[in-house]
């Protein structure tokens, strides 16, 4: 019983811990200048955030059935978001979206003119 | 519990349109495809929200379908816009080869 309630809390605040990042997500993107750094704040919560919630859903329904699907749902996850990542930031690179005045080190610029 | 559950689904509802708000004003497709995958990852999080309100896993299905495909707007958008990018530079070099000719 106060094993199962410990269990309900916790899950309780892991979701609340995920929603978090997907608020700091969007304020990210609202505040961030262009696409690379809106990048850097939006893809947070599809990989770390999703994690938090689903064990935290895992832990409020504790059901094995469950928890095996939400593990192959992270996995894909995992597998499919930086497949994402890299086109949407190669593509920001090659038509230049992004603040050359700030930028130290560019090693895709000095790649592509090989 | 409902206290923690409805903060969650309060920061997430703000999260959304926070997103949605940047896909409408984000100046270049490249903004709103990125806010489209934040939006994504919200409605993940409410379906799995909503699972533990409601005490079934009827919705977790609809989850990992989306975190299967969730990924191929954004790739396919960012191929779109990087070969028409292509096309255009190609397109400037044959004019100037065709005026050099001229």
């Amino acid at each position: 019983m106060t094993l199962e309630l410990v269990a309900d809390y916790a899950g309780a605040l892991l979701i609340l811990a995920g929603a978090a990042f997907c608020l700091a997500a969007a304020v990210g993107l609202v505040r961030f200048p262009g696409p690379l750094t809106r990048m850097h704040a939006a893809t947070k919560p599809s990989v770390f955030g999703l994690l938090l919630i689903l064990t935290g859903v895992s832990l409020s329904l504790r059901d094995p059935k469950v928890i095996t699907l939400l593990t192959l749902a992270v996995l894909f996850q995992v597998m499919t978001a930086p497949v994402s990542g890299h086109l949407v930031s190669r593509t920001a690179h090659r038509t230049g979206q992004y603040d050359r005045e700030t930028v130290e080190i560019d090693e895709l610029a000095r790649d592509l003119e090989d | 519990m409902t206290v923690i559950l409805g903060l969650a689904a309060v920061l997430l509802v703000t999260a959304a349109a926070l997103a949605l708000w940047r896909m409408v004003a984000g100046p270049t497709p490249l903004d709103r495809i990125i806010s489209s995958d934040v939006v994504v990852a919200v409605v993940i999080a409410v379906v799995g929200l909503y699972s533990v309100v409601a005490g079934n896993a009827t919705g977790l299905p609809i989850l990992l379908v989306l975190s299967l495909v969730g990924f191929t707007g954004a790739v396919g958008v960012a191929r779109l816009i990087a070969s028409a990018e292509g096309v255009r530079k190609l397109f400037d070099r044959r004019q100037a080869m065709r005026k050099d000719e001229e």
